[in-house]
């Protein structure tokens, strides 16, 4: 079976300063992985580079077996055009801490423009699939309201719609619950845990122990733009073995 | 626990509400002031208020507001695609592009207007003719600067293209002014640059490109009177030119005013009409009136 994302000594620096430094990691179809690491550990750059919003500098990285941002020709590599990257991109869903929604459409049309715009699908189907969507995220009265009119938690949820809707093979999230008032993570983690169920292959970063211990199939501690500890949740998370693990983990655990 | 609030429940404040004397006797000077304005500016009768009505209906005049409408229309039109275009370039990370678009901006807005359009006037005096063909081969059509480049295009040429790059650090300013994360977010879900620009950040760009473009469109209406330089007519040349025969300089140029004034007050009702459309739509947006003058009545409306 080939590994839905795979890195082999992915690096990556702005500048001088080298924020990725040789991350291997694998994530199988159907796998949910939790990245977890203090900030500036260089999370949501990995993420970023998933799906080519940042280049690699070094290493090897693809998705479903295709190389990310490159093509591979006898052993050159040829950098893919604009156009091809967009292609590729329309599978890899992605879930940003700050949302994003499109402030200037409503809530059914953040979700059906990507169908319609980029996959030419019809309007009449993109609104019957965006409505399926919003009803599954707990959100089918709000499809008129505009993101402004929502509280974070049902943006979020929106914005998890929207990326549902290109009916990626996997789906990024990047701190997803770390700007919603505390009474408000619980219904996006709620959305996020059934999409697990479902089978969804998904790439979590965040801080939520409580989340990756019971739906997470592993856990991967980055610090300093290594992965220092990667496994099962109950052994990452319950007895880390390296110190900067324990460190990091007892200065969460002891918020929760 | 409850009901003893309920029971409880506080009385309306009714209070002396705060007299502002200042404001009173501040409102009432301006009154009479503008009382004293009005009444001289109507009784003096050096105004010849008799002759503004004919020759506001005059048809040279109306020849030359038709010119100086279709002017500033055409060399708005002209500065906002090239605005748009230039922005687009200058944001580009092709430095070659990005660069002649800095160029470009930095010519337009470094020289008067007036030389751009003698400039333009003129071209035929170096170019006396230009065509279509291959670099360094044959040509395939030529034609005659002085026969292509007439009076009016000209006057066409040099208004657009020198508003599109005042238009075109309109635009750039709009664009920038967009959430970086929104570009993100549609290229995530698989949109190109240009799609990602027309769908995403145009529509929210437009808030802040549309206030100053107005202003340039207002601005626009005047400046056209510039072209007398190279021999055209609009409005206000048109009424110098009817005044230097016989003199009878202020009601003509009441006149014009009136024309500017009729033709700023559509254009302003016409942008808090676009402005509307353009925001979101539970933010709270003025009325023509206030737009126009600044006054507010009553208290200000709330969009569904
Ligand atoms: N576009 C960029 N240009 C320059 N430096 C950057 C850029 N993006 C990220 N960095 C730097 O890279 C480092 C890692 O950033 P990254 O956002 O990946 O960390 P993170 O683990 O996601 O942290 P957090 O938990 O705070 O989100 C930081 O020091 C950051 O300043
Ligand atoms: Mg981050």
């Amino acid at each position: 079976m080939t590994a839905m994302v795979k890195a082999e000594g992915v690096c990556k620096r702005f500048g001088n300063l080298e924020v990725l430094k040789g991350i291997d990691l694998e994530v199988q179809p159907g796998e949910v992985t939790c990245i977890i690491g203090p900030s500036g550990s260089g999370k949501s750059t990995f993420l970023r580079c998933i799906n080519h919003l940042e280049k690699v500098d070094a290493g090897r990285l693809s998705v479903d077996g295709e190389l990310v941002g490159y093509r591979q020709k006898g052993d050159k590599l040829y950098e893919l055009k604009e156009n091809e990257v967009a292609h590729k991109r329309r599978e890899i869903g992605m879930v940003f801490q700050r949302f994003n929604l499109f402030p200037h459409m409503t809530a059914l049309e953040n979700v059906i423009e990507a169908p319609i715009q980029v996959k030419g699908e019809s309007k009449a189907a993109a609104r019957e699939l965006g409505t399926a969507l919003l009803h599954q995220v707990g959100l089918g009265d709000k499809a008129k309201s505009y993101p402004r009119q929502l509280s974070g938690g049902q943006q979020q949820r929106v914005a998890i719609a929207r990326a549902l809707a290109m009916r990626p093979k996997l789906m990024l999230f990047d701190e997803p619950t770390s700007a919603l008032d505390p009474e408000l993570v619980g219904e996006v983690l709620g959305v996020m845990r059934q999409l697990a169920k479902d089978g969804m292959t998904m790439v979590v970063v965040t801080h939520e122990m409580e989340f990756a211990r019971e739906v997470a199939d592993s856990v991967v501690f980055m610090d300093g733009g290594v992965v220092v500890e990667a496994g099962n949740p109950e052994d990452v998370i319950r007895s880390p073995k390296h110190e900067r693990t324990k460190a990091f983990l007892s200065r969460v655990l002891r918020k929760d | 626990m409850s009901s003893s609030t309920e029971e409880r429940r506080p009385e309306p404040i009714k209070a002396v509400p705060v007299r502002h004397y200042g404001r009173w006797i501040g409102g009432a000077v301006v009154l009479a002031l503008a009382a004293l304005a009005v009444r001289s500016i109507i009784v003096n009768p050096n105004f010849h208020w008799e002759l503004v009505g004919p020759y506001l209906f005059d048809t040279r005049i109306a020849n030359g507001l038709v010119t100086t409408l279709w002017l500033t229309v055409a060399s708005m039109a002209i500065g906002i695609v090239g605005g748009v275009i230039l922005a687009v370039m200058r944001l580009s990370p092709n430095p070659v592009l990005s660069g002649a678009a800095g160029v470009y901006i930095w010519l337009f807005r470094g020289t008067p207007l007036i030389t751009q359009l003698i400039f333009w006037a003129n071209l035929g005096a170096l170019y006396p003719s230009f065509g279509l063909g291959i670099p360094f081969g044959p040509e395939f059509v030529t034609w005659h600067t002085t026969t292509t480049i007439t009076v009016p295009v000209a006057a066409l040429l040099g208004l657009g293209l020198n508003e599109a790059a005042y238009m075109a650090e309109i635009v750039r300013a709009g664009i920038s002014s967009v959430d970086e994360g929104q570009t993100e977010a549609a290229g995530a879900l698989g949109m190109t640059r240009g799609k990602t620009l027309r769908r995403i950040v145009l529509p929210q760009a437009m808030r802040v490109i549309i206030p100053p473009t107005g202003n340039q469109l207002i601005s626009m209406l005047k400046t056209t009177s510039l072209v007398v330089v190279i021999g055209y007519t609009e409005l206000t040349v048109v009424v110098q030119q009817i005044y230097a025969q016989n003199y009878r300089v202020i009601p003509l140029l009441i006149v014009a005013a009136i024309w500017y004034l009729v033709c700023t007050s559509v254009l302003t009702v016409f942008q808090s009409w676009i402005e509307r459309k353009f925001s979101p739509s539970t933010v709270r947006t003025t009325g023509w009136a206030s737009r126009m003058f600044g006054f507010r009545f009553g208290r200000p409306k709330e969009r569904p």
